[in-house]
């Protein structure tokens, strides 16, 4: 097993990018699993040593290496901080992949993926009926009686709050078909088309739908194109690259027919993604151009709205209130957007914007982290929330939707749901231009 | 028998703070020196300076080399357990025990970020001036064994310049007290200054008492460029000579401004032959008076273009300009060689000419950055440590910038350490007498060599071929 690893390993990391790690430190602060550990088997060098190793056969036991990487959340905070321009997103993708595929899963958690990724997460259709499902516990009132029983007692703590946290699912007729919204301006400024998402399509429906909104105030045209799939994120963080790139595949066929300026998304973690297509299909000759055609279009809807001057067009009111930001890491360290979020908050009259401490750092959703990383996911947490108090704000604002669950976590987790709330950026925004200044 | 000393080790910390699984050797056995890599035997991570003296006790019964780490930034393979044995880590004692505003000191456990002493103190209106580059990362404890320098040099000095006071657990298991918060203190031997510098050699810090300064209160910022190297070192010179002192007075090459502008594209001329990056702090009226006068030696001196901040954004952008020259240089190839040869402030402009020759005659890639104003530079090359032929040119070109460094009446390190990757060099800046005086005083500290064995002293104990 360690030997065939140790080949793949040679074979599909490359030794320049490993080199390319001068084991400066600089990554230290920046990473989470460093900062809570002070370990470095948890530091992004530490796991760049360990792949090493790997490859150069010099580790016994290279599930030690795979628990390492487990361990890593892929928020990539140590990409910007990185002085040699390390691709660590790539490797740590990479070596996840190779572990995977030479795996015996565990038959349950093996039942437990092939659900979420495969069947979920690329298909619509089903997506929308697990959503369906979801949304019936929720309105038949079977969620009551369930915490009546108390039913959730069985799982464990974080879990029973992330039920108690899940938003209402919108009804399946609300979540549209292929349809055109024109901008509202009187001439057109930009055209776009939207990347629904598999969760921002289902459970945070109204986020897209605000967000489209907000775009046709703007003086967008914004198209949503219909044979779109799930961006293959999760498929690819967790080591599934197969299904990674089939889904690209996809979604670059579905936009390239859209034919306009720009591809948004208003989830940072499938905005990285799909930004990072480029590299997904590099050595596929036939899709290499057109996924380089395709993310040179992404962008993040915070980024468009500031381009199109939306905070001086438009009056923006909200009630008197102080709000802080929590950067979505793909959104801040893929794509490099840290200041249209905040510029767009303080452009609201009533918003009261402070910064929190160590906005900058994962607040230990990524994906499905929550999950399969429960105890280090909940300390990253515990942590993110008492720099939120030091705001005391009464709105946590986001720009992805697993950080959106997560602060809500928090805030179940900390008992202030009745003076705090988080809400997405695009719904804030909505909030803002339909209250009377 | 190994299995005994990590047992009582584990006995006197904890079984979960000794690591010595492979995932965790292998973590733990580099710094951030290229080609060093030795997994140690054990990672322990002591609470209080008791535990410090037992584990010590009980590597000095087995012989066990012990090598401290703050957080493994060193250049010169200082912190690499090169004969296996311990790495020590300080992350849980890493307490400010007390921040004095009546003696103006600060009293710091060695795993305290020394960016956080900065914040701390500053937020008392207090300054701790030594700033190296690391200074985020590293703590306190690497930056007093290294005597770590930085951007503030020239004004405010370096680390031995704000210790008052260090406890250590030397190898015998005894703690010495030495200093304290007296600034005048002449009781015997300045032990102080001993264990300052000398790189986890002689002892284990696990006490600090640093001297403080009112922080001053405004800061002005110039960028000049030039067309030659020596019309910036007599720009560098001539302020000097109209008794300024800068608190910040740096230099980039040109080969440092092409990088550094292709990568930030903060508008360098590419044209300019060298970059000087000027700060002065102070009262607001000084520091203003002080930076016109600067601009106006620069534009006597045929700067090409001058720029004074305007605005702290503005000031932010120029400071990019230095600080990005590592990442620029970094990105354009696998393994990067900072060194840190420094000469009097007078032979900068010598220097940096000597540079470019023995890269050229060498034909490797060097480019050079550095501190102007205390003659501190950082020849930078961009190699590849798997081209074996190259490696050699390479190592060949550091030996003849040292030795000219020495010539020039310089040093072979300014701010790094000794290290084992400069240990054979040692000889050459303080001769065979210096080396055994050296010693003799290891012995007296640490007769057994349990101490960062291999560390500053060459291995052979002699000096490499010239």
């Amino acid at each position: 097993m360690n030997e065939a690893i140790t080949q793949a390993f040679q074979e599909r990391i490359s030794e320049d990018d490993l080199l390319n790690c001068m084991k400066c430190g600089f990554c230290l602060p920046a990473c989470p699993t460093y900062v809570e550990t002070q370990d470095e088997v948890h530091s992004p060098r530490g796991r760049i040593s360990l792949m090493m190793a790997v490859r150069d056969g010099e580790i016994d036991d290279v599930h030690e290496v795979e628990e390492s990487l487990n361990v890593c959340l892929g928020c990539r905070a140590c990409e910007p901080a990185c002085p040699a321009g390390v691709n660590y997103g790539e490797m740590l993708e990479e070596a996840r992949a190779i572990f995977y595929e030479h795996k015996d899963v565990p038959l349950q958690e093996k039942a437990l993926r092939k659900t979420t990724l495969n069947m979920l997460f690329t298909d619509q259709e089903k997506m929308g009926k697990a959503t369906s499902l979801l949304r019936f516990y929720q309105r038949s009132g079977l969620q009551k009686t369930a915490r009546k029983l108390k039913v959730m007692n069985f799982f464990p703590d974080h879990m029973q709050q992330m039920e108690r946290v899940l938003p209402d699912v919108p009804k399946r007729s609300k979540q549209y078909r292929e349809v055109t919204f024109p901008s509202e301006t009187a001439h057109t400024k930009a055209t776009a088309a939207m990347f629904k998402g598999c969760l921002m399509d289902t459970l945070f429906h109204k986020t897209n739908q605000s967000t489209i909104t907000l775009l046709n105030r703007a003086g967008c045209d914004v198209v949503v194109p219909d044979t779109q799939g799930c961006c293959g994120a999760l498929h690819g963080h967790s080591g599934e690259k197969a299904g990674a790139k089939e889904l690209a595949k996809q979604n670059i066929q579905a936009f390239e027919q859209a034919d306009v300026d720009y591809i948004i998304t208003n989830a940072g973690g499938c905005g990285a993604f799909l930004h990072d297509y480029d590299h997904l299909l590099k050595n596929d000759p036939e899709w290499a151009e057109r996924a380089k055609a395709f993310t040179d279009k992404i962008v993040d809807f915070s980024t468009v709205l500031m381009k199109l001057d939306f905070a001086n067009e438009m009056p923006l009111n909200i009630d008197q209130q102080i709000i802080t930001y929590q950067d979505s890491c793909h959104l801040r360290n893929v794509l490099g957007v840290a200041d249209a979020p905040r510029k767009l908050i303080q452009a609201i009259e009533g918003a009261h914007y402070i910064e929190m401490p160590h906005a900058d750092q994962c607040c230990g959703s990524a994906g499905i982290y929550n999950l399969t990383q429960p105890d280090m996911s909940m300390q990253i947490l515990d942590h993110k929330m008492e720099n939120v108090d030091t705001t005391r704000a009464t709105t946590i604002v986001t720009t992805n939707p697993g950080c959106l669950l997560q602060m809500k976590l928090g805030i179940e987790r900390t008992e202030q749901t009745d003076t705090m709330h988080a809400v997405h950026l695009a719904d804030l925004l909505l909030e803002a231009i339909s209250t009377d200044g | 028998m190994s299995m005994t000393w990590i047992q009582e080790i584990r006995h006197i910390v904890g079984e979960e703070y000794v690591q010595t699984k492979q995932s965790s050797l292998l973590s733990y056995a580099y710094d951030a020196t290229p080609n060093f890599n030795t997994k140690p035997e054990a990672v322990v991570a002591p609470a209080s300076e008791q535990e410090i003296k037992e584990i010590v006790t009980v590597c000095a019964n087995y012989q066990i080399p012990i090598v401290p780490r703050g957080s493994g930034t060193n250049l010169a393979a200082g912190t690499t357990p090169t004969q296996g044995g311990v790495v020590l880590l300080f992350h849980r004692m890493n307490r400010i025990l007390e921040l004095d505003e009546d003696n103006l000191t600060i009293t710091v456990q060695p795993g305290v970020i020394t960016g956080d002493i900065c914040e701390a103190v500053e937020a008392k209106g207090l300054f701790y001036p030594p700033d190296p580059s690391s200074m985020k990362i590293s703590t306190i404890g690497g930056n007093i064994n290294e005597n770590s320098g930085g951007l503030r040099g020239l004004k405010y000095g370096v680390t031995k310049d704000y210790v008052l006071g260090v406890n250590a657990v030397i190898a015998n298991g005894d703690v010495i007290q030495a200093g304290g918060k007296n600034v005048k203190d002449v009781a015997g031997y300045d032990l102080t200054s001993l264990f300052v510098g000398s790189e986890g050699t002689l002892g284990i810090i696990t006490e600090a008492t640093l001297k403080l300064v009112p922080l001053p209160e405004s800061k002005q910022t110039l960028l000049a460029s030039f067309d030659s190297i020596e019309r910036a070192a007599e720009t560098v010179s001539k302020v000097i000579a109209n008794k300024l002192t800068p608190a910040t007075l740096e230099f980039i090459d040109r080969a440092t401004i092409q990088a550094v502008e292709d990568y930030t594209h903060v508008g360098l001329p590419t044209d300019a032959e060298a970059v000087l990056l000027i700060e002065q702090d102070g009262p607001p009226s000084i520091c203003e008076h002080d930076i016109q006068l600067i601009q106006s030696i620069a534009i006597e001196h045929e700067a090409i273009s001058t720029q004074i901040a305007e605005t702290e954004e503005r000031a932010t952008e120029l400071r990019e300009a230095r600080r990005s020259a590592l990442s620029a240089l970094a990105k354009r190839s696998p393994t990067t060689i900072l060194e840190d040869a420094t000469v009097p402030r007078s032979e900068i402009a010598t220097m940096v000419k000597a540079i470019e020759a023995i890269a050229l005659e060498h034909d490797v890639k060097i480019a050079t950055f550095g501190h102007a104003g205390d003659g501190n530079l950082h020849p930078t090359c961009m190699t590849d440590l798997r081209d074996k032929d190259e490696w050699e040119r390479v190592e060949a070109a550091f030996a003849a910038i040292f030795r000219k460094a020495i010539d020039l009446g310089g040093t072979i390190t300014g701010e790094h350490g000794v290290g084992e990757m400069k240990s054979p060099y040692l000889a050459w800046k303080v001769g065979d007498e210096g080396i055994q005086l050296m010693n003799q005083i290891k012995h007296a500290f640490d007769p057994d060599q349990i101490m960062n064995p291999g560390k500053i002293f060459h291995r052979s104990g002699g000096e490499v071929d010239e």
